[in-house]
């Protein structure tokens, strides 16, 4: 620890008066450093190592920025430490809002993930569906949700293709009800 | 990107020039003294110079008023370097910075001790207070927002509420420094209540919105 403090320490105050072989050294010695931090801090919230990563590559620029804001008479440690700190909880901050406030570009990405937001909705229209009769239920579940012709639903259900036809048509309405009695 | 390629582009990014520790020191000074300027001369030209300054006691009093001010900006000036730099909040003692408010509520205490009760009403609200208790925090606008813009561009504080507080502190004080100038009341109790009501009005509002201005 002493160690570690005491290298980074005479490698950023050697780079601050102009030695840019020591900032080169500084900043690698400084990215392993981040990247065991952050590493170790995002398993613990179940997130990625790409996440790790770029915060690292964040943290390497802010403090490329910012070097000035060092203290040469004070410790080098603390102030790695606060702007490690900073950038994470800037990073979880930013994270947990990104599900509200999705920039346009980020269209593509949500596209992508269709089939995650599939199961997740489906779940709530069974959750409606055993509102219904069983008759309308079933002429839904088959047409609407596994995807049948009405003919074959007709057939499997023993009813005639008209009736299949009539209970779908009459299901949706009152499933619309439910769902606008809801939002109401 | 890879780690290594964005370090090896820094690396060859940075400039020779060296950086010395008083940099940013200077840069906040004078941020903060560009927003005394401004309070000064909002303050003339709006309000306008208070008369009798020929005489002793007005002028006393203005040199009572100028150095509560002066000493509450330059502590506060102190400690926002301090707060400017990560991790550097820990340094911050914000019971320093009010010893100054301190200091002038125990004066008042002895002034008003040695009046009759009588006369305390008028010793604490003066002639002005409600000029005062407006004017303070509006000039203080001005120096607030070129103290943030200092402390936006070369700070980098990791505890917005306390760096913030400190910018509405040295902006208030800054703003009753100019505000003397103008003000008219000559009593200790008054510069007590309303200079230090106001000054610490400025640091609360800082302390709000410190997180959403300082961010970066």
């Amino acid at each position: 620890m002493l160690q570690v403090e005491e290298e980074l320490r005479a490698l950023l105050i050697a780079s601050l008066a102009g030695s840019a072989a020591d900032y080169r050294r500084f900043l690698g010695r400084l990215g392993s450093h981040l990247r065991a931090y952050y590493k170790g801090k995002l398993a613990r919230s179940g997130r990625t190592d790409t996440e790790a990563e770029d915060l690292v590559q964040e943290t390497l620029m802010v403090i490329h920025v910012r070097r000035h804001t060092y203290d040469v008479t004070q410790p080098v440690t603390p102030w790695i430490h606060a702007i490690a700190r900073y950038k994470l909880i800037d990073h979880f901050r930013r994270t947990r809002t990104a599900a509200a406030d999705v920039p346009v570009e980020d269209a593509g990405v949500l596209v992508a993930r269709d089939d995650h937001v599939a199961a997740e909705s489906s779940l709530d229209v069974e959750r409606l569906l055993a509102h219904l009769p069983p008759k309308m239920r079933n002429a839904i579940l088959s047409t609407k949700v596994e995807g049948l012709s009405a003919a074959e639903a007709a057939e499997r259900a023993g009813m005639s293709e008209t009736a299949i036809k009539v209970s779908v048509h009459r299901g949706l309405k009152t499933l619309a009800n439910l769902v606008g009695g809801k939002a109401r | 990107m890879k780690t290594d390629e964005l370090i090896g582009l820094l690396g060859a990014s940075f400039e020779r020039e060296p950086v010395g520790a008083p940099w940013m020191t200077r840069r906040l000074a004078l941020a903060v003294a560009v927003g005394a300027t401004a309070a000064l001369c909002l303050a003339l030209a709006f309000l306008g110079l208070r008369p009798g300054l020929t005489e002793v006691r007005p002028l006393l009093f203005l040199a009572f008023k100028f150095s509560f001010a002066a000493a509450v900006g330059s502590l506060a000036l102190r400690y926002l370097v301090r707060a400017v730099r990560p991790g550097g909040e820990s340094r911050v003692h914000l019971g320093v910075a009010a010893l100054p408010f301190l200091v002038v509520a125990a004066l008042a205490c002895v002034s008003l001790l040695m009046a009759p009760t009588e006369h305390w009403h008028g010793m604490v609200s003066g002639h002005t207070w409600l000029e005062c208790l407006i004017s303070i925090p509006v000039i203080a606008v001005v120096p607030f927002a070129v103290v943030t813009w200092a402390v936006r561009r070369f700070g980098a504080p990791t505890d917005l509420v306390r760096a913030g507080a400190l910018v509405g502190l040295s902006a208030g004080a800054v703003s009753a420094l100019g505000y003397s100038l103008h003000c008219m009341d000559d009593t200790v109790p008054f510069v007590a209540v309303w200079y230090g009501g106001t000054i610490a009005m400025c640091t609360l509002v800082g302390a709000l919105l410190g997180p959403r201005l300082l961010r970066w």
